[in-house]
C-alpha cells in the first residue's frame, strides 16, 4: 500500500496520488478533474441545505498538493464549477483564494460540460484541448480509437470485492490508451466502471488505481464489482 | 393483543357491572363470557377520565379492554367526527384490529365505522377519509404524522376523545417511538380533552413507561392496570439425548426430538434467533417431516406476500407449526398455539416471557414451551433464563432522550400544517417525553437548521423554507416543500436490501446488499426455504435458479443477532461460579464444568477469569468477559490496539456471546495494564473515528432530518443520477462544523446505540483488581467452544485460520483428556 502508484502510460511516467491528482513530474504538471466547486450550494435553491463547505474543503485540498509538488503547471479538466453561476455564489475567501493559485503558477482550465465560461477574476487560460508530448488532455473522452488521451468528466469509482465484502471508491482507470481521472470535488459522486457508459469507450483491459483512507491500490479486473441499488421498500 | 375471546372461565361475579350498558351486557351474555377485571377497570379508568396504561400478557381481550370505553361511549353519544384513533406499530396489526372490532360492532349494531388509514391505504379511501372521517381510525406512527401534516389536522382531530397506543413497550425508547410522542404532543394541543390510553407487555419499567404516555400530568395520576397474569408458565429446557455440540447455535441436533414435541401438538411457533438459522431450522424440519406436517416459514427478509399468506393460514388454523424469526415478536395473535420452542438461547428474558407468552392465551391453559440449546454454553444461559421466567425478573432499558433528527422532521410536519409560534411549540414538543429535558438551544439550532440549514457560514439565507411572519409565527415558504417532505415522512431507515428473484419466476423476498455482493455466481444458499444457486445480480434483482441436492452456503444476516441482555449475562456468570446450582444441569454440561474446574478454575461472580495459553506456535489469550458479542467485539478491536503498543504482536480474534479469545506471537504477561478502564479514552476514540460507525450514524439522521431525501415526486433516483454521498458530506462537515446541530445529533444517537461501550465500561471497573489468571498448558474445556469460533471467523484482513484444516475432534480430546 503506498500513497501513490507510479505507472507507464503511452510512454510516460505518471503518478497517481492518492488524493485523486495526476502528477507528470518530467513537465512539473498536475491535473485535477471535475472540481465541482460550489456543487453543494446548487442545491440551496431547491430547499437541500448541505453544508456549504465543499468548496473550501476541494481548495485546501488541492492547496496541500500544490506544496507538496510543487507543480509549474496545473491543468483543470473540465467542470471545475458546478454551473456558471457557481462563482457568484462563492465565499470571498473562497474565491480569493482560487485566484491566489491560479495566479502563482501557469494554470489551463479545460473546458467542461457544467462550466463553458469561468467567474472574472482568475488567472490561467481556457482551452478545449490541452495537448503535451503524447498526451491530450481534455474533459471528456472522444468518440473512436484514441492513443494517449487523459480525461474526467465521468467521476469513476470502483466496487471493490475482497474476502466476501465490498468496498466503494474514487478511482483512476485506465485500458492503457485512455486514462480517466477521478472526479477531486468534495461532494462530486461517481460511477461505476464497469457501468455500460464506461465499458463503451474502455477497452476490455482495465487496470484501476483506487483511492482509499491515503492510499492507492492497484486493482485488476477481476476483483470488481458492478453497481447496486437498493431494492424498493415498504415503508410501515 | 387482538383477540376478542374475552375469559369464558371468569368466576369472579362483576363487582360493577353497571358500567356495562345493557347492549353490551346483552352481548357478554349471549356469548355466555364475562368481562376479565382489567377490562372493567379500563371503563372505570374512563369513566373518571384519567389516562391509562394497561400492563398485560398477550391474549386476555387486551384490545377489547382498550376499545370497550370507546364502544360504549359512541353507542350513548353518537360522535361527530373521529373519536377514537388506535396506534399500533405494524400495518397488519391494525388490519387485525379492524377485523376484530367490526364483529361485536356489528353483532351489537352500534353506530360505529371502523377503518385503518396506513401506507396501503388506496387514494381515493384516505380522500375520503379526511372529508368523512370514521368514528374510530387505526393507524401507525408513519400515517398519524402524515395526517398531521395537513393544514386540516386541527379540524379534523378536533373531537377526538380517545388515543390507543398498542404495544407501547415496542415504540417507547426508539424513533418511531419519538416520533409517536411529538404527533400526541401535538394531539394535545389539537384536542386539550383527549385520554391517552397505552396497551403493553409486561415490562421491567411500568412506572417510566406511563410517564412516556401521559408525561406532564403527576405519574400517579396516570392508572396502571395489570392485567390477569393467567396459569402460570411452564418453561422447561429440553434434555437431549443426542450428544451437545460444543460450537453452533441451531439447535439442530436436538431437532428430531423437536419434531416429537410438534407432533404431540396442535400448533407450535418456533422460534430461531436469526434469519439464516431459521432457514436451516425449516429445511431440517422438513427433512424429519414423515408425517408430511403443514411447517411454514416467517421472517423479515420474506417477501410481504409470502409473509401475509403464511400468518392468514395460521390464523385459519392450516398450519401444525410455524419456524418464525423476531418477525413475529409482535403482531397478531394466534389464540390456538400450544407449544412455543425456543432455538437456541434466547438472549433476553423480557423477549422469552413475550415469545412463551405467544401460547395458550386462553389463560386458563399454562403456557408451554420448551427452550433447546445450541451448545454446551448455552444450556448455562437458558437455565438462567428459566429461572428468571420463574421468578418474572425482566431486562431491558426504560427510555430515553429523543432524537434531533425526528425532531427537525416533526418542526417540518408543524410547518406544513400551517404556521406556527417558535415559543408555542417548543412548549409543545417538551410536553413530549423524549423531549422534556430538551434545551431551547437546541430547539432552536434545530429549528435553523429547518429553515436555512443552520450553517455558521450563512450561504442559504436567500432560500430560507420558512418565512418569518409580522406576528412571530412562521409560515412555509412553497407547497412544493410540503410535498416533498409529505413523500419523506418517517424514522424508519433501512438496511440496503436487493429483492431475490427466481430466473423467468417469483420474487421470493429480500436479503441485505452485503451479502449478495459476497456472491459468486454458482454459490448455493438458502433462502425463503429452499436451496438457490446465485446466477446473477440484474437491475437490482439477484436472479437464482433452484439448486437441489446442493450443498448450501447459509446467509449471515445482520439484522438478525440479538445481543444477549446485561440482566442473564449476570446470571449466566452467577451459575457459573456456584457449583451447588449445577444440579438442574444436564449430566454432560455437569461433567465440562467439573473438568474445567478441575484443569483451570470458575469465574468468581465478580472476577474475570482469564485464560492464557501456547498452542500450535501461537499464544492465546481467552477472557470469559459475558458482556454480549457485540461488546466483546468492541473489546478486541480496542485489545488488539492495545497489544500492538504494547509489544506483543497480536494477530486476530474472535468474539461470542460469553467469551473473547485473541491470539498473537508472545506471551502476554501484563494483564492489568492491558485491561486498564482507561482502554475506553483514547483508543476507544481513535478507533470510532475510523470505524464507520459514525458515518452510517450520520446516514440515517440525515435521512430523517431530511438533508438527503429518500424519495422525489415524479422520479426514481437511479444509478446515474446519484447526487451526493452521505460519507462525503459528513467528512466536509466535521471539518468545517463539527458542532453543527447534525453532528451532534449524529453524536448523541451513537450514544444512545453504543450501549456496548456503556457495558464494557462497567465491566472494566468491576474486575478492576479482580483478574484471575490461569495459565495453562494447552487449552481449557470452556475455551473449546471459542477456540472453534477461531476457524469460522476471518479476521483483520489477513486471514490466519489456525484451526482450518485442524480436525476439531483433535481440539476436543486434548482439552478434556
Amino acid at each position: 500500500m503506498n500513497p501513490i502508484a507510479a505507472f507507464d502510460f503511452c510512454g510516460t511516467q505518471l503518478i497517481a496520488d492518492a488524493e485523486g491528482a495526476l502528477i507528470w513530474l518530467d513537465q512539473s504538471l498536475l491535473v485535477v478533474a471535475d472540481l465541482h466547486l460550489e456543487k453543494g450550494s446548487a442545491y440551496g435553491a431547491s430547499g437541500t441545505f448541505l453544508p456549504p463547505y465543499d468548496s473550501r474543503t476541494t481548495l485546501q485540498r488541492l492547496e496541500t498538493l500544490l506544496a507538496n509538488y510543487s507543480p509549474k503547471t496545473v491543468v483543470c479538466l473540465g467542470d471545475s464549477f458546478h454551473d456558471t453561476c457557481a462563482g457568484a455564489r462563492m465565499a470571498t475567501t473562497d474565491l480569493k483564494k482560487l485566484s491566489d493559485l491560479t495566479c502563482e503558477r501557469e494554470w489551463v482550465w479545460v473546458a467542461g460540460n457544467h462550466d463553458p465560461s469561468l467567474p472574472v477574476g482568475l488567472g490561467g487560460s481556457i482551452e478545449g484541448i490541452f495537448e503535451l508530448g503524447p498526451v491530450k488532455f481534455r474533459h471528456e473522452a472522444a468518440d473512436g480509437v484514441v492513443y494517449g488521451e487523459v480525461s474526467g468528466h465521468y467521476h469513476p469509482k470502483a466496487r471493490i470485492r475482497s474476502r466476501g465484502r465490498t468496498m466503494s471508491s474514487r478511482c483512476f482507470v485506465t485500458d492503457g490508451r485512455r486514462l480517466i481521472l477521478p472526479a477531486f470535488g468534495a461532494y462530486a459522486g461517481g460511477l461505476n466502471v464497469l457501468d455500460p457508459a464506461l465499458g463503451a469507450i474502455l477497452g476490455c483491459n482495465l487496470v484501476v488505481y483506487a483511492l482509499r483512507n491515503g492510499f492507492v491500490h492497484k486493482v485488476g479486473r477481476r476483483s470488481l464489482a458492478t453497481e447496486l441499488e437498493p431494492a424498493q421498500s415498504a415503508l410501515v | 393483543m387482538a383477540d376478542m375471546n374475552v375469559a369464558s372461565v371468569e368466576t369472579k361475579r362483576l363487582p360493577n357491572g353497571n358500567l356495562l350498558p345493557e347492549i353490551l351486557r346483552d352481548w357478554f351474555e349471549d356469548r355466555d363470557w364475562m368481562p376479565h377485571r382489567h377490562q372493567l377497570e379500563m371503563l372505570e379508568a374512563a369513566r373518571d377520565g384519567v389516562d391509562t396504561l394497561l400492563i398485560a400478557p398477550t391474549g386476555g381481550g387486551k384490545t377489547l379492554a382498550g376499545f370497550l370505553p370507546s364502544m360504549i361511549d359512541i353507542a350513548q353519544n353518537p360522535s361527530d367526527g373521529l373519536h377514537t384513533l388506535y396506534v399500533s406499530p405494524l400495518k397488519a396489526l391494525a388490519v387485525d384490529v379492524e377485523r376484530n372490532l367490526t364483529v361485536p360492532i356489528s353483532e351489537m349494531n352500534l353506530p360505529i365505522r371502523v377503518e385503518t388509514r396506513t401506507g396501503d391505504t388506496p387514494q381515493h379511501k384516505r380522500q375520503r377519509q379526511r372529508f368523512d372521517p370514521p368514528e374510530m381510525l387505526l393507524t401507525t406512527p408513519e400515517s398519524l404524522a402524515l395526517l398531521l401534516s395537513y393544514s386540516d389536522a386541527p379540524r379534523y382531530f378536533s373531537n377526538l376523545r380517545t388515543i390507543v397506543v398498542d404495544e407501547i413497550h415496542a415504540m417507547a425508547g426508539n424513533k418511531r417511538g419519538d416520533q409517536l410522542a411529538l404527533c400526541l404532543a401535538r394531539l394535545k394541543s389539537l384536542a386539550p380533552c383527549c385520554r391517552r390510553v397505552g396497551l403493553s407487555a409486561t415490562v421491567a419499567w411500568p412506572k417510566a413507561l406511563s410517564v412516556w404516555l401521559a408525561p406532564g400530568v403527576a405519574p400517579e395520576a396516570v392508572r396502571i392496570i395489570s392485567g390477569e397474569d393467567g396459569a402460570e408458565a411452564d418453561v422447561s429446557i429440553l434434555m437431549t439425548k443426542a450428544e451437545m455440540p460444543w460450537s453452533g447455535h441451531s439447535g439442530v441436533h436436538a431437532l428430531p426430538e423437536v419434531y416429537n414435541e410438534i407432533k404431540k401438538a396442535q400448533n407450535t411457533i418456533v422460534f430461531v434467533n436469526t434469519r439464516g438459522l431459521s432457514e436451516v431450522v425449516f429445511q431440517e424440519l422438513w427433512r424429519l417431516n414423515e408425517q408430511n406436517l403443514s411447517i411454514a416459514l416467517h421472517h423479515g427478509s420474506l417477501s410481504r406476500e409470502n409473509r401475509r399468506k403464511v400468518e392468514a393460514a395460521m390464523a385459519a388454523g392450516q398450519l401444525r407449526a410455524v419456524v418464525a424469526t423476531s418477525s413475529l415478536d409482535l403482531g397478531i395473535d394466534w389464540a390456538d398455539v400450544d407449544l412455543v420452542v425456543q432455538m437456541g438461547a434466547p438472549k433476553g428474558v423480557s423477549r422469552l416471557i413475550q415469545r412463551v407468552g405467544r401460547s395458550a392465551h386462553r389463560l386458563d391453559r399454562p403456557s408451554r414451551a420448551i427452550l433447546v440449546p445450541g451448545n454446551k454454553f448455552e444450556v448455562l444461559e437458558c437455565r438462567a433464563a428459566l429461572e428468571a421466567v420463574t421468578e418474572s425478573s425482566l431486562d431491558g432499558d426504560p427510555p430515553g432522550e429523543g432524537g434531533l433528527d425526528v425532531l427537525a422532521q416533526h418542526i417540518m410536519i408543524v410547518a406544513c400544517s400551517g404556521p406556527f409560534n417558535p415559543d408555542l411549540l417548543y412548549h409543545e414538543v417538551t410536553a413530549a417525553a423524549p423531549y422534556a429535558g430538551l434545551l431551547r438551544k437546541d430547539f432552536d439550532d434545530v429549528l435553523a437548521f429547518v429553515d436555512h440549514g443552520g450553517y455558521a457560514l450563512r450561504t442559504y439565507e436567500r432560500w430560507r423554507r420558512l418565512h418569518l411572519q409580522e406576528d412571530g409565527t412562521y409560515r412555509l415558504r412553497s407547497s412544493g416543500i410540503a410535498r416533498r417532505l409529505r413523500m419523506n415522512i418517517g424514522t424508519i431507515v433501512e438496511a440496503e436490501t436487493l429483492k431475490v428473484r427466481m430466473r423467468g419466476g417469483r420474487v421470493l423476498g429480500e436479503v441485505e446488499e452485503y451479502f449478495a455482493m459476497g456472491l459468486e455466481p454458482g454459490d448455493t444458499f438458502v433462502f425463503a426455504g429452499r436451496i438457490l444457486r446465485f446466477e446473477t445480480i440484474r437491475e437490482q434483482v439477484l436472479i437464482a435458479s433452484s439448486a437441489l441436492n446442493a450443498e448450501p452456503k447459509v446467509p449471515a444476516y445482520i439484522g438478525g443477532r440479538l445481543p444477549l441482555t446485561t440482566h442473564l449475562a449476570d446470571r449466566v456468570r452467577t451459575i457459573l461460579s456456584d457449583p451447588n446450582r449445577w444440579r438442574d444441569l444436564p449430566a454432560q454440561v455437569q461433567e465440562w464444568l467439573q473438568l474445567q474446574r478441575y484443569r483451570s478454575g470458575l469465574p468468581g461472580e465478580d472476577e474475570l477469569l482469564i485464560e492464557t495459553f501456547r498452542r500450535r506456535e501461537r499464544e492465546y489469550l481467552v477472557a470469559y468477559c459475558f458482556e454480549g458479542r457485540n461488546a466483546h467485539q468492541t473489546l478486541g478491536m480496542l485489545l488488539t490496539r492495545r497489544m500492538e503498543r504494547m509489544g506483543y504482536a497480536p494477530m486476530g480474534f474472535v468474539a461470542t456471546d460469553y467469551v473473547i479469545a485473541v491470539w498473537g506471537l508472545a506471551e502476554v504477561t501484563n494483564l492489568d495494564t492491558l485491561f486498564d478502564e482507561d482502554m475506553l479514552g483514547d483508543d476507544l476514540e481513535a478507533w470510532m473515528d475510523e470505524s464507520s460507525m459514525l458515518k452510517r450514524t450520520f446516514r440515517n439522521i440525515a435521512v430523517i432530518a431530511g438533508l438527503i431525501e429518500r424519495n422525489y415526486p415524479g422520479k426514481r433516483k437511479t444509478g446515474r443520477q446519484v447526487t451526493f454521498s452521505s460519507d462525503l458530506i459528513y467528512d466536509t462537515l466535521r471539518r468545517h462544523e463539527p458542532n453543527h446541530i447534525l453532528l451532534r445529533a449524529t453524536r448523541q444517537d451513537a450514544a444512545r446505540g453504543l450501549t456496548d461501550i456503556r457495558r464494557l465500561g462497567d465491566m472494566l471497573r468491576r474486575i478492576k483488581g479482580r483478574i484471575r489468571h490461569c495459565r495453562l498448558d494447552r487449552a481449557s474445556p470452556l475455551a473449546v467452544p471459542i477456540l472453534l469460533e477461531v476457524g469460522k471467523e476471518r479476521i483483520n484482513g489477513s486471514v490466519d485460520d489456525l484451526l482450518l484444516g485442524e480436525a476439531a475432534e483433535q481440539l476436543i480430546a486434548e482439552a478434556i483428556k
